[in-house]
């Protein structure tokens, strides 16, 4: 009993000294985002600036918003990044918990990549191509309006010219936030190219994004979970198999793997800086301006993220595959950063 | 007589599944261990870089920018460069890290002069091409490239290249680059969550198994307890980590991320392990002895103290090993209590931010740098050290504590 009784004195005691104040900056938010975030935070906290190293926790980015709009405070998060824009519902949420001022900041793009073995067949895929070897419903014989189940096995079905080898291809699950986007960007994409169905987009946005946008779900597609070094463990086993996952890891495993030339225009640093690559997103974080003198340091990690030798050109994220924004855009955002710009949505 | 040899058939039969059993068990294990050995073995030698450094004495050392001073003496070293992306290319092989070892360079030899080779952490791709993990394909290899390739060649020719040990891995926390990142702060996170778990756990569950085992009348509200903590000790670990959210973040408001509520959450999910072990170990102590010390007058708490506990204590301790080390390699509960995330510092007590080395693991295993394979092996080579430290501590313990009778 006497110990029972220690332990509780001690969690009480804790729990008093734990409401003051902390000196740490907290981050949440995407995965995509989190290679580079984490970086910026070790030069923030090796910096001769007197502030320690923010601690930045990988919780995807609707997960992140969840978090950061459930209130003010230090046991709430100041920063959250995003691999998508903030949601109008997420807007909202945090207008309900108190938090209206946010300043946003969008740091670079991101590329998806479809890659292969470096031994395996190269491939020229359109989005078109991607939509129907990977899409759960595509259409049917010639009839417009008509479709079914996702008929094709190997890619020479898709399209004549493509190998005759069966579609294999490793991507995240639902979860991630790369998923959404390549279905959001690629298969989407693809499917407006199919004349009926731009026009379906206007009448019926539902069925549209329906079509578009859901996966196959009968074997083609393997979800590989959120691990991008397993995928590309698989493809260089499997050399007639395809993975999808961001710029970053093909950048670092060029030897082993090479990206698909997606129509027409293959996944290079230029190609997806200068928007020619169009399988490609925008990253984003989201700062409290309410902790900005409150928790030490917010302001000047968010200018010291925005830098040009981080975000910049030559900066040092760039070495780790962030693709930055033209110079213009970034000076928008630096100055926002300055002066705290409210999100305005 | 053909009956007796059928028998005999079987029983040699039985024992060949057996030994085939027991084979392949044994063969999953080797593969699993050399695998992890081959790819994390490499992790403990790292690449360094010799830069030729000329420093004068009439320098004041404090007022060196050591970043530019340190690469301006390593690009004389190729007198031929002309080029920005030359510039780049040579310097992209040292480490970001150079720098700071570079100031420590500087602080140790104030008012002495520096020249002469210096050895420099190299970038994570030429370690990975000096290791052989990455091939070389013509005049690339990985992320070097032709640029970077003709300096390396270079540097080779004259014996500048060098692996050395790698002092970062055990001695620094993580870092974004692979060349930096050590597992200190992940085992001393872990250590503070573990410690905590035992000195919470250990108590509670003790006394519980006693009340249960000596205390407590028979009856269907006991019988209902039992059947829970048997229960308990099957829930996915994950709820735990649901429960320590719950409590502990939300209700007493501790912080997120610290190793103390790492540790509370951790205790609740070993304390059904321990209560099963102990109320087994001290169903195990004869009845006899404790018949004979409350027939010597002794009180049920002193012979409880005095006779059944410290006769129960090496099961008990086996128990809570187990337990400890179930809890040491698991990261699902520690995910919704916010350890699984981007820590630079060594946590210096309980309520700092901290990640723990199964954590550690799972961040380095998703991380793009190609770097950090072998780093991953090297961080679960740790954990199996310290697993199999654990389960010696428990043999050593049943061997010394075990009392005959």
């Amino acid at each position: 009993m006497k110990n029972l009784s220690t332990a509780l004195t001690f969690l009480v005691a804790l729990g008093v000294s734990s409401v003051e104040a902390r000196d740490t900056i907290k981050i949440v938010g995407s995965s995509t985002v989190y290679p580079f975030a984490t970086v910026v935070a070790e030069e923030f906290g090796r910096a001769d600036n007197g502030f320690k190293a923010p601690i930045i926790e990988s919780t995807g980015s609707g997960g992140g918003l969840k978090l950061f709009c459930a209130g003010k405070g230090p046991s709430t998060p100041d920063i959250t990044n995003a691999s998508r824009r903030i949601k109008m519902k997420e807007v909202k949420l945090c207008a309900k918990n108190g938090i209206t001022d946010i300043t946003e900041m969008k740091i670079g793009f991101d590329g998806i990549v479809v890659a292969n073995a470096k031994s395996g067949p190269t491939v020229q895929l359109t989005r078109k191509d991607l939509y129907l070897a990977l899409a759960k419903e595509v259409p049917i014989g010639i009839m417009d309006g008509v479709t079914g189940p996702n008929p094709y096995k190997t890619w020479n079905q898709v399209r004549a010219g493509l190998p005759n080898i069966p579609i294999v291809v490793y991507g995240p699950p639902p979860t991630s936030g790369t998923r959404d986007a390549f279905a959001e960007i690629a298969l989407s994409g693809g499917c407006s190219e199919i004349a009926w169905i731009k026009a379906l987009k206007k009448k019926d946005k539902k069925a549209w994004k329906k079509l578009c946008r859901t996966v196959r779900e009968d074997g083609p597609y393997v979800e590989a979970g959120e691990n991008d070094n397993l995928i590309i463990q698989k493809l260089t086993s499997n050399k007639d198999s395809f993975g999808v996952f961001g710029f970053s890891f093909l950048d670092q495993n060029k030897d082993k793997v090479k990206g698909a030339v997606i129509d027409g225009v293959a996944p290079t640093f230029d190609a997806i800086a200068s928007g020619d690559y169009k399988v490609s997103r925008s990253l984003f974080f989201y700062v409290k301006n309410d902790h900005v003198g409150v928790i030490p340091g917010v302001q000047e990690y968010m200018e010291f993220f925005m830098k040009d030798d981080a975000v910049g050109e030559g900066g040092y994220l760039v070495d780790k595959g962030l693709i930055p924004l033209p110079a213009s855009t970034r000076a928008k955002f630096q100055s926002d950063a300055k002066s705290l710009a409210k999100l305005v949505r | 007589m053909n009956k007796i040899s059928l028998r005999n058939k079987k029983e040699k039969r039985f024992q060949l599944y057996g030994k085939t059993a027991v084979l392949v068990a044994i063969s999953f294990l080797a593969i699993l261990l050399f695998n992890i050995f081959s790819t994390g073995i490499s992790a403990f030698k790292q690449t360094y870089v010799a830069v030729n450094l000329n420093i004068p004495l009439d320098v004041n050392k404090s007022e060196i920018n050591p970043r530019a001073e340190l690469n301006k003496s390593f690009l004389k070293m190729f007198p031929e460069i002309q080029s920005r992306t030359e510039r780049r290319a040579a310097l992209s092989l040292l480490s970001k890290g150079a720098k700071y070892e570079f100031e420590e360079l500087l602080d140790k030899n104030e008012g002495k002069i520096i020249e002469g080779y210096h050895w420099f952490l190299a970038s994570a791709d030429l370690d990975m091409y000096i290791k052989g993990t990455v091939k070389r394909q013509g005049d690339t290899a990985g992320r070097i490239d032709e640029n970077q390739m003709k300096f390396v060649d270079q540097l080779e020719s004259k014996n500048l290249i060098e692996l050395q040990s790698n002092k970062y891995l055990l001695s620094s926390a993580d870092s974004r680059e692979p060349e930096m990142a050590g597992i200190k702060g992940a085992i001393i996170g872990s250590l503070y969550s573990i410690l905590i778990a035992f000195l919470v756990s250990f108590p509670i569950a003790v006394m519980a198994a006693v009340y249960l085992e000596k205390i407590a009348s028979k009856n269907k509200f006991s019988d209902l307890i039992e059947t829970n903590i048997n229960n308990l000790a099957a829930v996915p670990s994950i709820v735990f980590g649901l429960l320590g959210l719950a409590i502990f973040l939300n209700f007493f408001e501790l912080p997120r991320s610290a190793p103390l509520v790492g540790g509370l959450t951790l205790a609740l999910m070993t304390l059904p392990t321990i209560v099963i072990a102990a109320r087994a170990a001290i169903k195990s102590v004869p009845p006899s002895i404790e018949e004979a010390a409350i027939g010597m007058g002794a009180s049920k708490v002193q012979t409880i103290f005095g006779f059944t506990l410290p006769l129960a204590m090496p099961g008990i301790l086996t128990g809570t090993i187990i337990g400890i080390a179930q809890a040491i390699g698991e990261t699902a509960p520690l995910l919704m209590i916010g350890m699984v995330a981007f820590v630079v510092d060594v946590p210096g007590g309980p309520m700092d931010a901290s990640t723990a080395l199964p954590v550690q693991i799972y961040l380095w295993a998703d991380s793009p740098e190609r770097a950090f394979t072998e780093r991953t092996s090297a961080a679960i080579m740790v954990l199996l050290a310290f697993l199999i430290l654990l389960n010696l501590t428990a043999i050593y313990l049943r061997k010394k504590l075990e009392k005959k009778w």
